[in-house]
């Protein structure tokens, strides 16, 4: 019954999606008060329904109730709990339900936002959220039912994919749909301007905490994504250029864009229709990704045509939102008024550099991803676009913006001066090529790229705080603290984000230590990798809740002393007759020894391969990074329209939240 | 199922290697370092033809295995990575190639980085030139400066 209940729950999601969207619309024309109450609560409406129907299907997994299709193929009763859950939407059907949840749920939130968002504009952007909730919710109930039933139910389930079963599935999909979906608010903020004719700094300031917000959730979701891969497929790879992969780093490439555009729209009222047009591009490829992921052409275009309901649906669907919103750009676009001049060398001018280079290598992924498709379809030809490309042409097309970084914080806006920034980098200049010249000279005979690109980590972290070390260290030293204090926590985000990135390139380049040793052992055998030697211990069998696994165990020495332990283990899913490899992770630092298991022989001897990976962890340290600096600058007072400065208010001007 | 399998493990960043762990064999490995350094090299730029999106350096799929040998076996009959590239494509086609050849069909892959880089030079160009152009907005009339001046409360 309960199930049912949340089927027609998605129904009633469905019939109020199309009231949000029309009466919206209708409210933005008309702006008819109880038209714009009715709207806000439509889209209160569809989010508690649509809730309720992923509670419904949460419940019939941790119920195990295997009389519903998608809980028999994708669960098991001895699954621990919190796989049970994660696995909700660890298939396709749930996938698509997590996603209109977020959807749903970051409607409600424009709908309950302050006082502060102008009528008119919360109406369309709350109808333009309802049609894609109502395109998504139809593709649900269209082709993606989760709540069908099987008669008779099995006895027990199939499982979830073993590769599944981990806390990254628990935390990924969702950090990464709430990236994604963020995008939809940007998006349907760009499409309200459009519809409404008007745009401007307000707009851009209503729209940064989202596309902030968005972008926060893509970077820690993509990260994640990275991190779990690494440790999960057992090779040690962290990026692999998968069309998958490159389906998040479109949108995150765009967001980051727009990020930027939309601070010079918000100061300047400058680059409008770029702003509008990147809002577009975000979201559009967010479902570009979705469309590649869901529909099975990443396989082959020939997929797709297997199974076409699901595909041709979610075709329809991207050609109904990014037709329709381009079109409407087109039209309504000219109409938009120009906004404030600037100089090339300035603070805008910096931003508008780094637009055009995040949009050339998001350009560069989106053909890499896409041209073997189209060359298939198009010719029947079969090429492969794999990592060799992808890293020939998006690295260079970040270097520029790595060492444009920090020379860009310092310009003023309107009409900066190139002189002065370089100024003011000078010091954080000495300090990169001083690292960049200890390591070369320590690792001598070594890769010789490799600290050229660490002196560029540390140019950017060290450049990053250079325009605070400015603004702070002008007139009396002995107010130093009370400034410091003083500056905005968008300055300090700003910073930080962009320290961030300098964390991450410091361990991209440190890959070019990593060492790799592949060799076959026996118990009491001993392996050298990097700075350390490795001993195999003992190889155990165990039984988990839902799996077998043979457990190797390693003692790690350095210079001959004993400094740590890692186990390392294969597993095997009865269920599904699947194996996996968790790969044994021993962290010194911010480095890792990593070791995965090959075959187990007969004869007690196994194929191991060790990697020291120094540094490794800074990779997905620096995205850490990236994402307080996004925090840090949503916080700030600032950014909140109609709150009132600090210190200066009195208190009975609280915040309008 | 197994495609669908495929799919969703894919969609998770999983690339579909089910199971996958230790791609190169200890027994596969050439005794000549610098040699199978350069086996390594070359296999992380071929591509597995079974497996959705790995080189034959990172699959443990049998086919993997055997191209990773039949590498093996070229180099060490002397051949340059050049002609073990050449003699795999003209056994399985382009798409064995992870870095895609410069040639007639893919000269447009290989430009569209750098042509969408000068297209949005100049895009952003005959913007800021418009603008330039354009002059700045017209100065306030005496009717909007009034009506400004009663806004602020002046």
């Amino acid at each position: 019954m309960i199930a049912e209940a949340g089927h027609f729950a998605l129904l009633l999601a469905l019939a109020l999606a199309i009231v949000q969207s029309c009466v919206g619309l209708w409210a933005g024309r008309s702006r008819d008060a109880a038209l714009i109450a009715m709207t806000r609560s439509a889209a209160l409406g569809v989010c508690a329904f649509v809730v309720a129907a992923f509670a419904a299907l949460t419940r019939a997994y941790v119920i195990s109730d295997f009389s519903v299709r998608n809980v028999a193929e994708n669960s098991n009763s001895v699954m621990p709990l919190i796989y049970k859950v994660s696995g909700v939407w660890g298939n396709h059907e749930g996938s698509v339900l997590l996603w209109v949840l977020v959807l749903a749920a970051f409607a409600a939130s424009v709908a309950l936002r302050g006082r502060d968002l102008p009528d008119v504009l919360r109406s369309n952007v709350l109808a333009v959220q309802g049609m894609i909730a109502a395109l998504f919710l139809a593709f649900i109930l269209a082709t993606s039912n989760p709540f069908s039933r099987i008669d008779p139910a099995p006895f027990e389930g199939a499982d979830l994919n073993p590769l599944l079963q981990d806390l990254g599935l628990a935390i990924h999909p969702p950090l990464l749909y709430l990236g994604y979906v963020g995008c939809s608010i940007a998006f349907s903020f760009a499409v309200a301007a459009l519809i409404d004719g008007r745009i401007d700094a307000v707009w851009a300031k209503h729209v940064r905490p989202w596309t902030l917000a968005a972008w926060i959730f893509l970077t820690l979701g993509i990260a994640m994504g990275s991190y779990w891969a690494y440790y999960e497929l057992g090779w040690g790879g962290f990026w692999f250029w998968d069309p998958v992969e490159n389906a998040s780093l479109m949108p995150w490439l765009a967001a980051t864009a727009l990020l930027h555009s939309a601070v010079v729209m918000e100061k300047r009222e400058a680059l409008k229709i770029w702003t509008v047009l990147l809002a577009i591009v975000a979201f559009s490829l967010s479902l570009i990704g979705t469309f590649l992921v869901r529909s099975g052409v990443l396989t082959s275009v020939h997929a797709f045509a297997v199974d076409p309901a699901r595909g041709v649906f979610i075709l329809g669907i991207l050609v109904v939102t990014i037709g329709g919103s381009l079109t409407l750009f087109a039209w309504r676009a000219p109409m938009l008024k120009h906004g404030g001049l600037f100089a090339p060398v300035s603070r805008e001018g910096a931003l508008v550099f780094n637009n055009l280079f995040l949009a050339a290598a998001c350009a560069a992924v989106f053909i890499g991803t896409l041209y073997p498709l189209a060359l298939e379809a198009l010719t029947g030809a079969k090429i492969s676009v794999g990592p060799p490309f992808f890293n020939m042409t998006v690295i260079p097309l970040m270097a520029p913006l790595i060492i444009a970084m920090p020379l860009g914080q310092n310009l003023a806006w309107k009409r900066g001066d190139l002189l002065g920034a370089a100024q003011r980098v000078q010091l954080s200049f000495a300090v990169a090529v001083a690292a960049a010249a200890i390591i070369a000279a320590a690792t001598w005979g070594g890769p010789v790229l490799a600290p050229i690109a660490i002196g560029g980590g540390v140019w950017l972290i060290v450049g990053s705080f250079s325009e605070i070390g400015a603004r702070v260290s002008r007139g009396a030293p002995s107010a130093l603290a009370s400034r410091l204090i003083g500056l905005p926590r968008s300055a300090f985000g700003t910073a930080v984000a962009h320290a961030g990135v300098g964390v991450t390139v410091i361990g991209l380049a440190a890959t070019a230590w990593h060492v790799e040793r592949i060799a076959t052992m026996r118990s009491g055998d001993m392996i050298d990798v990097g700075a350390y030697r490795l001993r195999l211990d003992s190889i155990t069998p165990r039984t988990g809740a839902n799996y077998r696994e043979d457990a190797a165990r390693f003692t790690i020495l350095k210079d001959s002393a004993e400094v740590g332990s890692v186990v390392s283990a294969k597993r095997i899913y009865p269920i599904r007759q699947m194996p996996t490899t968790e790969a044994g992770l021993w962290t010194h630092g911010i480095g890792q020894v990593y070791v995965s298991l090959g075959e187990i022989e007969t004869d007690g001897s196994v194929a191991v391969r060790v990697y020291d990976k120094p540094l490794v962890l800074l990779i997905w340290l620096g995205a850490v990074v990236m994402a307080i600096g996004g925090a840090l600058s949503l916080s700030d007072r600032r950014r909140r329209v109609g709150a009132p400065r600090p210190a200066r208010a009195p208190p009975a001007m609280a915040p309008a939240e | 199922m197994t495609l669908m399998r495929l799919i969703i493990s894919a969609f998770f960043f999983l690339v579909a290697s089910l199971g996958g762990a230790l791609a190169v064999q200890p027994n596969e490995m050439l005794r000549d370092p610098a040699l199978e350094a350069r086996a390594r090299q070359l296999s992380s730029e071929l591509r597995c033809l079974v497996c959705q999106n790995q080189s034959i350096d990172d699959s443990d799929a049998p086919l993997a295995h055997d191209l990773r040998v039949l590498v093996r076996e070229r180099l060490t009959a002397g051949d340059s990575d050049e002609d073990v590239r050449r003699y795999l494509v003209a056994r399985y086609g382009e798409f064995v190639l992870l870095r895609p050849a410069l040639n007639a069909r893919t000269a447009l892959l290989w430009a569209a980085p750098f042509l969408a880089l000068l297209a949005g030079a100049a895009l952003m160009l005959a913007g800021w030139r418009r603008r330039v152009v354009a002059g700045p907005p017209a100065p306030l009339s005496a009717e909007e400066r009034e009506r400004l001046d009663r806004l602020v409360g002046r």
